[in-house]
């Protein structure tokens, strides 16, 4: 175990050895990187179910951009629909690749909800993690980004439809909102010109923001230290060693746990994968499977499950521009989260008992949200959106005073851990 | 492009039958009635029923290929899901002057907007695009209709442009509504036609059993042709997931050794 000897010394030691390794390290500091912020990064004990989905939302990514190339490959803007299903039936495993890619969309979204709810759980947002939070979010508004200019490319009758609604959105804003959206769609309507366009910004521009994001949320994570379920900061009790007491090595500890995550993981992506792709047309919808048709609209035109939450809280607001300021007030809420919360503990363990409820509140309106924005517009269904989202708004806007006026349980000084 | 005679003497068959019968058609009494719970029928396709689907193709190049095309499937594909022997492939389903290697497209011209007011469409992903339900009511559904210029109806898609090809098997068959009244605004009464059942008015060459089998067969055909790689991807799947069982296992023994350490 790497604990035994100083991190320093260990690269020291290496770089003063000959050979190609200490030739490589006195260029790159390769060995430093790997002592620095994996065997020689404390990371809590007492990481929970909720840890997982951080290492597997960058599992994810990588598994993207991995499927993503070999697609392009095959996949021409030009006869999009087509070649499509040239992938889809005729290209080696394409059936595969594609369909990994258009699961692990969907898989993308879980896992970054379930990683950005263990923030809330936790309080992982507080003081001193701010600004990894805010990273966090610019990460996933730019997946969202990805992830809507992505299915468009297919180029079915429901991506076509899709791309009108979302392009219009940005047609709401005052004044230069007619001219914004003919730019972004580089003409009069959604056409092949807006289709390439998607795909450059899918392939290249994106991805490239995503990656360096996700850099910078890790650079921010390693700076300020990995919170934990008791939402204590373990650097506050060093040993003898200058090390985190509650803190074990991130390799080999962690590595191996994900591992295991990771394994779990595969194995419900395979179910879904090789036996329901579509997942009842949660994951692919029936509508795109016929190619786009500017002249017939689908009956209901909803966007993928990931987005209808805030698709929901755009249609139960009568005035469409001013649903599209609750939706982006709806996205402002979350960045603000670590300046809306104003208890003395971070974890939901230590809360009292209006966080507790508040927090049922949001998720009962987060997924109540998501089902109404995927159903027909309904007088019922409207209602029913418009009070899920006052409890969505509620949750953050009243959090300044409930967190300061609920009664707090007494946080322990050090992690509560029980060994296997 | 190819010409196929037969289909298209099939279809022209039927479209006149359909017509020539729709005067006939509101005053034969006799006849079986069925049909009222059509919503609820079922497709139950299964595509690893290689006979229904080889049946299916057979169906599927004999009345539906001379107007809908399956553009994105080659016929050296669907011999070789299918497990027709090429040289069956070539002597009973590829049409004349076609390769194995080409796509299955019809042999429509333009025209057909001309006749139909609309290009049939291409039928690769419909099952996947309606389901196989909605394909097998569909089917199952058309009944004569004296006021439509192809002389029939359908329950599933009212109005729709498709004459009736099937009738030359299926029979000819009449839709009996009920009347029903409802209150309307203002204290009036609305009568409103409700679809009671169907009522057989003149047989086909095939019996309701036989046609239902037809109808299955196509309709499992078409599920087929939306994603002919399924049968191949659970059978890769199956031992996908069986590795990652093991993977896990030995991830799982491995985690819970390291961690012993951890007090």
């Amino acid at each position: 175990m790497s604990a035994d000897t100083p991190d320093s010394t260990r690269a020291d030691a290496a770089a003063a050895k000959g050979g190609l390794w200490a030739w490589i390290n006195r260029r790159l500091p390769v060995e430093s990187f790997i002592s620095q912020e994996l065997t020689g990064y404390f990371a809590p004990k007492n990481f929970n179910f909720w840890y997982f989905f951080g290492s597997l939302a960058m599992l994810v990514l990588v598994m993207q951009i991995v499927t993503g190339i070999f697609l392009t490959m095959f996949y021409q803007p030009g006869d999009a629909f087509g070649s499509v299903q040239f992938i889809m039936r005729e290209v080696q495993w394409g059936w595969l690749v594609r369909y990994m890619h258009s699961t692990g969309a969907s898989f993308f979204f879980i896992v970054v909800y379930l990683h950005m709810f263990r923030g809330m759980l936790y309080g992982s947002y507080r003081q001193p993690r701010e600004l990894l939070w805010l990273i966090g979010m610019l990460v996933y508004v730019a997946l969202m980004a990805e992830a809507f200019m992505g299915y468009v490319l297919p180029w079915g009758n429901m991506s076509f439809w899709g791309a009108q609604v979302i392009i219009n959105l940005f047609g709401t804003i005052p004044g230069i909102g007619p001219g914004l959206t003919q730019w972004i769609r580089g003409d009069y309507g959604i056409s092949r010109f807006t289709l390439n366009r998607l795909f450059a910004l899918h392939v290249a521009a994106v991805p490239i923001v995503l990656l360096l994001l996700v850099v910078l949320h890790l650079v921010a994570l390693h700076q300020v230290g990995s919170n934990n379920p008791d939402g204590i900061e373990i650097r506050d009790h060093l040993g003898q060693d200058g090390k985190p007491l509650d803190g074990i090595p991130f390799h080999p500890y962690y590595t191996v746990k994900d591992i295991f995550g990771v394994g779990v993981f595969f194995i419900l992506f395979a179910a879904v994968v090789f036996f329901v792709p579509t997942f009842h047309g949660l994951f692919l919808e029936p509508a795109n499977f016929t190619p786009h048709n500017p002249l017939s609209t689908p009956a209901d035109i909803h966007p993928v499950w990931y987005f209808t939450p805030y698709y929901a809280i755009l249609r139960a607001v009568p005035s469409k521009g001013f649903g599209a300021l609750f939706l982006l007030l709806a996205m402002v809420s979350l960045f603000l989260l670590p300046w809306l919360d104003r208890s003395p503990v971070k974890s939901i363990r230590y809360k009292g008992w209006m966080s507790r409820l508040a927090l049922a509140v949001f998720v009962v309106s987060f997924v109540g949200l998501g089902y109404l924005g995927m159903q027909p517009v309904e007088p019922l269904y409207v209602i029913l959106a418009r009070v899920f989202a006052i409890g969505y708004f509620a949750f953050f806007w009243l959090m300044p005073f409930y967190t300061r006026w609920e009664r707090v349980k007494p946080v322990p000084e050090r992690v509560v851990y029980h060994a296997h | 492009m190819r010409t196929n005679r037969h289909g298209w003497a099939r279809v022209l068959l039927g479209a006149a039958l359909a017509m020539g019968l729709a005067g006939l058609g509101q005053a034969a009494d006799s006849g079986a009635t069925y049909g009222a719970h059509w919503k609820s029928w079922q497709a139950h396709a299964n595509v690893s029923d290689l006979a229904s689907l080889q049946r299916g193709a057979r169906d599927f190049v004999g009345y539906c290929l001379s107007c809908h095309s399956l553009r994105y499937e080659r016929w050296s594909r669907l011999g070789k899901d299918l497990k027709i022997p090429p040289a069956m492939l070539e002597k009973y389903l590829i049409p004349p002057g076609e390769a194995p290697q080409d796509y299955m497209l019809s042999p429509m011209t333009a025209d057909a907007e001309k006749w139909f007011g609309k290009q049939p469409p291409d039928l690769s992903l419909i099952a996947r695009y309606r389901g196989t339900n909605y394909l097998y009511r569909y089917l199952r559904t058309f009944y004569v209709d004296s006021g439509r210029a192809t002389g029939v109806n359908n329950l599933v898609y009212p109005s729709v442009a498709m004459p009736d090809v099937l009738s030359s098997l299926e029979g000819l068959k009449i839709a009996v509504y009920r009347t029903v009244e409802e209150p309307g605004p203002h204290g009036t009464t609305l009568k409103r036609q409700v679809f009671e059942h169907f009522k057989q008015i003149a047989p086909g060459s095939m019996t309701p059993q036989q046609f239902d089998r037809f109808v299955h067969d196509t309709v499992n055909f078409l599920d087929y042709v939306g994603d002919p790689q399924r049968v191949e991807r659970h059978r890769v799947g199956v031992w996908v997931i069986l590795f990652l069982i093991v993977f896990t296992w030995l991830a799982w023994l491995l985690y819970r050794e390291y961690w012993k350490d951890v007090r």
